[in-house]
Formats: C-alpha cells, structure tokens, sequence
C-alpha cells in the first residue's frame, strides 16, 4: 500500500483515480517483483521527501508512469513525423543527390585526373609547394596501402558538407551580426548544437528518413560542422573596424556594397578560421556517420569495433588522422595567405 | 547678406533611450550633471547654433568630451541629433530619407577620419577612388581622378602600395585624396592631422590651406589643438561641455575671450605668430611713419623689422588701400593676454 492513496482518498479524487486504472500494462519491474513475492511500491521513490510519478501512480493509476512519458514523447514525435517529412524530405532532397552525386565522381573519375586535380586545388588555396608535396604523398600513400577509394569516399562528402555549411552558415552569421536580437536567438541553438551527444540528434534522423538516405548522414554532419562557420562569420563582421565602417557610412555606401567591400573582406580572415573547423568537425562526424551508412573511412572503423579486428580500425583510424592533418594544413595555408593580405603587405 | 553653406539652428543631443523626452527639460535648465544622475542620460550637445559660410574654414575646438565629435557628425547625420536643425543649403539634411541621404553623403559632404579609416585590403588608388566606386563609376575614372588627387597630395607613384605600407602622414594624404575625390563643395576633417606627430601635422596643415587657396571648399574642421585651429581657421567655434561658449574671427577671440575658460585656453600660445597686423590696427593720426606692413602679416614679423623700438609708427595697407596705423606700444600690449582683476 501506497503512502499517497490517502491524500487522493481526502482530496476526494478517489473515483478520478480509479477510472479506467484496471487494464494498465505491467512492467518488466513489477513482473519480477511478482515471481520474487514482494511488492514493487516498496521501493517508494528512492528516498526522496517528494513523490516520484511511479509512486503516485501507485497511489493513483490515472497518473501516468515515468515510462509513460517517455512513450508520449515516441508517440507525439511518430505522430508529427509524417508532417514533418512531407516539409523536409523535398528541401533536405538535393542534399541526396549532392551527396551521391560527389560520391560517384570522385570514385569513378581516374586517379590520374583526380589526384592532379586535388593538387591543383591544394596549390590555389595554400600556394606553398610544401604543402602541396605532402598532400600527394599522403595521396599516393591511401592509394599505396589500398585505403584509396574509401578515403575518397571520406573526401567526398567533408567537401559537400562544407561546403553546404559555408553556404548556408556565412548568410547566418551575417544575419546574426546585424542585429543583437537575432544573435541572442541563434546562439542558444549554437549552444544546443555543439553539447547535444551527436547520437541523440542521430535517433530522430532515423525516424524521419530512411537509413539507406544519404541525406540522413548528410544532414547530422551538417548540423554538427556548421556552427563554427556561423560563430565566426558573426564575430568577424562584429569585430570590423568601428571607423571604417563609419568611413563606409559617411561616403555613402548602401548596405550592400558595405557588406561585400567593407564588411566581408575584412572578416575574411574570421571566416575562414571558421571554415578550419567547420572542416575538422565535419571530418570527425563522417566516422560517427558510418553508424547510419555513411560510407567511407568510418566504416573501417566502426568494422574494427563490431569484429574486433584490431588492425583494421587501427590502419583506418590512422587514415583518418592523416585526411585531417592535410585539410588541415591546406586551409591553414590558405587562412594565412588571406591574414597576411589584410595586414602585412 | 551672405547665405550660410551649413546652418546649425537649436542643436541638441542627449544620449539615451528617452532623448527626445528629455530636450524639454534640458531647455528648461536641467544640466548636465542633473540630467545624469537623475535620468541616467547623459548630455552631448545643447543649444548649438552655428553658421558656416561657403568656402570658409570653421574650426570647432574644444577639449575632449566637449562634444566636438559628436557634433561634426550630426552633419552628415552619423549620429541623429535629439532635437534642432542643421541646414545645409537652406535644406533640412534632417528630413531626408535614406536614399537622399546616401545621395548627400555622395555628392555634398566628404570626411577626413582622425584614425584615416583606409580600407586595408584595396589599394591606396582604390581607396582614393572609393566615393567613385560608391556611385558605380567606370573603372579608368575612378583610376583617374584617383591618381590626379593623389598627385596633388604629393603621393604621385604611390597608388598601388596598400595603405599599411605607409606613414601615417602618408596615410592621412591618402584619406585627404579620397574626401577631394569625392568632389563636394564641404568636406568635414575630424581631428584629421591629431594623430600625427607635430612636424608632420604643420607640413598637412599647409597641404590644407593651398588646397583651400585653390579649391575655396567648405571646411568643417575638428581640433582640441589651439594652434591648428587658429592657424586654419576663418571662423572659430569653442565648445565646452557641449555648448557654445565662445565663436568669430579667431584673432578677436584671441584679444577678447569671453570667459575664463578660453582666457586659460588662449593664454599659452605665441601671440605674436598667431595675432595679424589688422588685428590691432587703429584708424589714421598721424603723418610721419616708420614704413609700410601688410595686414595680413604676423606681428612676429613687425617685430623683427622694427628691431624691437617700440617708439616706431607703421602705416598698414591692405592690397594698395591704407587701413590705418599700427603703434608699436599697442603691438606689445596685445601680445600680453588679458588679464583678469584678482591677478
């Protein structure tokens, strides 16, 4: 018997009480309390001076379990869902086709064009030969240990994710640096982004699309690498120089030509250390990605985890590390050409 | 009667939520302090009225906090005033929108930044050539103009350095070249030439006045240094705690201050380089003279060419007309500030 069956019996609450309590589904707890003889109401709450939900359902089954809440939180999102996938599936769509569309080029394109043009790129954005000579090495090595077309898938979707992340992040943080309003809305999601466990983002994805979607993956890394981009292009624009924005006004400039003259070029420097992260994190997401069919170095990994195959993860791990010291190095390059232009010449 | 250029009328700017609330009571004699620890407002301009005439040089000075920044920028509107008017041919800048207005800041006023303001990443061609760009001018006009302006600033062959590359000095050219490029009848100069060190300012302060000899702009020009502002000045407005205190011709100023505050202010300047000939020149009495000055020389310069005899008449003329006669007792009078009674 329950200590709180009394304060429902004198608040008169009884009838309310037991209105439809009969069928009640019981729980795995209280059928071994059953075979064990005791009663699972004995437990009372953990000690605490308050009642706990189960122990007021105990008093009183017209109020809910703990457990029932945990159902109303799975029965309102399937609820919502198939609203909700009629709004996200066609504009979450293109993210798809980006997504294999990348995978599919950069496996099926030759090495010889590929690798040339990863050069190419490497050189245009660092214009260091040193960099440039590493990032080959590290590629005739993926290619040298048989790692080549996992690490290009890898490749394929960081470069689309950031790529999406810049595209959408920069038109944030500049929304954001324009008004104190919009910065203090954004920010607590910033937040909720980069504390939320990525595998708990990762659950409502798999309900809301199916697996074999590459957007679902798609989506988790995007969510997880945008924010830095956002942050930074927020701070950027905030920390411009208060007189030559002044000097942008006084000459007349509308709010345009003061955002792409003024305003960007000088956060530049900000927003591409952003882009620096947005790239790493995107890179450390592709791995927990393989858990939902993300293809890739990941899943190299994640095999060495199921199967307890040491090497593998190990020799994958190691790719992964080497992937993140070239795009490191590559967009540090760049971050540096474009600090030395705002400042030294 | 001359038109003013720019018309200041019954200025006033309180910094806050509740500005223009509180304009009410600052007219009726709430001050400063009051309105601070009171309100939590804190005064910026009151009751400013100034007339600058066209193709004059008015310097405002005053110390810092004394609202002289503040004010420069209610004309080209950088700061909306609380209540008052500023006039700038006989138009209210304060009524109009912000398509007239940009259109203004384009085509009527130009600024010179204390700190340049230069943008980092262009040129110094481009930025000489930015109030062109602003408009959407064809790239080899803005070239132009960029490089002519640049040229006359005495930074010929410096156009494609950055404008880290420079001296300040240097950089301070750069910022003059683009408010000239601009091409407006005013250009407004915020403490310009006080970030630079003193030779280099006397060197800008030339550049200015035969550029003004030349070009006959409206000058709005901000200092808190005595000596630049009555070097450059035609009209001279002294502001304390965001009020008027004194304003004219700066060499009436000088042997007339109106208050303590400026008596202290004008009291450690070299007189005799600043004060001119006219300025202490008295109507025709006698015949016989020591020779001929020209008004507009400096009495420093009467002194060296009197060899110091304060017994010595001079006759002083103005182009090819005599204005009068200058006794030397009074020369050495007006170089003695005034002073005060509990002296």
């Amino acid at each position: 018997m329950a200590k709180y069956e009394k304060v429902f019996d004198t608040l008169g609450l009884r009838d309310w009480c037991d209105e439809g309590a009969a069928d009640a589904p019981t729980s795995m707890a209280q059928l071994l309390a059953q075979a064990q003889g005791g009663d699972v109401a004995s437990a009372e709450g953990g000690g605490f001076p308050f009642p706990s939900l189960d122990v007021l359902h105990d008093a009183c089954p017209a109020i809910g379990q703990t457990r029932d809440l945990t159902a109303s939180f799975e029965t309102g999102f399937l609820a919502m869902r198939g609203k909700l996938k009629l709004v996200l599936d066609p504009i979450t769509q293109p993210l798809s086709w980006l997504l294999d569309g990348a995978l599919i080029a950069f496996q099926s394109t030759a090495w010889w064009i590929m690798i040339p043009v990863l050069l190419a790129v490497t050189w245009f954005a660092s214009r260091s030969r040193g960099v440039t000579a590493f990032v080959a090495c590290v590629l005739l090595f993926f290619a040298f240990i048989d790692h080549y077309d996992v690490a290009m898938q890898t490749l394929a979707i960081v470069f689309v994710c950031t790529g999406l992340s810049v595209v959408i992040g920069v038109p944030i943080g500049i929304w954001m640096s324009r008004s104190d309003l919009t910065q203090r809305l954004i920010v607590p999601i910033l937040d909720l982004l980069q504390t939320l466990p990525t595998f708990v983002y990762l659950i409502p994805l798999i309900f809301l699309f199916s697996v074999t979607e590459s957007k679902l993956y798609g989506i988790a890394i995007i969510l997880y690498a945008i924010v830095p981009v956002i942050r930074l292009t927020d701070l950027g624009i905030r920390l411009v120089d208060r007189d030559v924005i002044e000097a942008a006004d006084a000459f007349g400039m509308t709010k345009k030509q003061k955002l792409w003259r003024v305003q960007l070029p000088l956060a530049l420097p900000n927003i591409m250390a952003g882009i620096n992260q947005t790239i790493m994190m995107s890179l450390a997401m592709v791995v927990i990605a393989s858990l939902v069919s993300a293809p890739g170095l990941g899943v190299l990994v994640l095999r060495g985890i199921r199967n307890l195959e040491l090497g593998v993860g190990i020799v994958a791990g190691l790719g992964i590390v080497l992937l993140a010291v070239i795009l490191d190095r590559v967009s540090k390059a760049a971050l540096g050409r474009v600090d030395k232009q705002g400042k030294a010449y | 009667m001359k038109h003013p250029k720019i018309s200041i009328k019954n200025l006033y700017k309180i910094f806050g939520a509740r500005d223009r609330a509180l304009v009410a009571k600052v007219k009726e004699g709430l001050g400063k302090q009051e309105l601070l620890e009171q309100y939590g407002h804190v005064l910026g301009l009151q009751n400013i009225n100034v007339d600058m005439q066209s193709g004059e040089i008015t310097v405002i000075m005053g110390l810092s906090g004394s609202g002289k920044s503040t004010l420069i920028r209610h004309l080209n509107r950088l700061i909306e005033p609380s209540a008052g008017e500023v006039l700038v041919d006989g138009q209210d800048v304060l009524g109009l929108g912000p398509a007239d207005l940009r259109t203004m800041r384009q085509k009527t006023m130009s600024m010179v930044f204390q700190k340049f303001a230069l943008l980092p990443h262009r040129t110094v061609s481009q930025n000489a050539a930015m109030p062109l760009s602003v408009l959407g001018e064809a790239e080899d006009i803005q070239a132009r103009e960029a490089a002519k302006w640049l040229e006359r600033v005495g930074l010929g062959g410096f156009g494609e350095r950055y404008p880290a590359q420079l001296s300040g000095g240097m950089q301070q050219r750069v910022g003059i070249a683009r408010a000239l490029t601009a091409d407006t009848d005013i250009m407004l100069m915020d403490e310009a030439f006080s970030a630079l060190d003193p030779l280099i300012r006397t060197d800008m302060q030339d550049l200015l006045l035969e550029l003004q000899r030349e070009l006959r702009k409206t000058i709005v020009f901000i200092t808190h240094d005595l000596d630049e502002a009555l070097k450059l000045a035609d009209h001279l407005v002294i502001l304390k705690d965001g009020a008027v205190v004194q304003q004219g011709d700066p060499q009436h100023i000088l042997l007339n201050p109106a208050d303590p505050y400026i008596e202290d202010f004008v009291s450690d300047i070299n007189r005799a380089r600043v004060l001119r000939v006219r300025s202490i020149t008295k109507p025709l009495t006698t015949e016989s003279f020591d020779g001929d000055v020209t008004a507009e020389s400096n009495l420093e310069s009467l002194i060296a060419k009197s060899g110091g005899d304060t017994n010595h008449v001079y006759r002083v003329v103005d182009a090819d007309d005599v204005i009068g006669q200058l006794d030397m007792k009074d020369l050495v009078r007006a170089l003695v500030p005034t002073i005060r009674p509990d002296m």
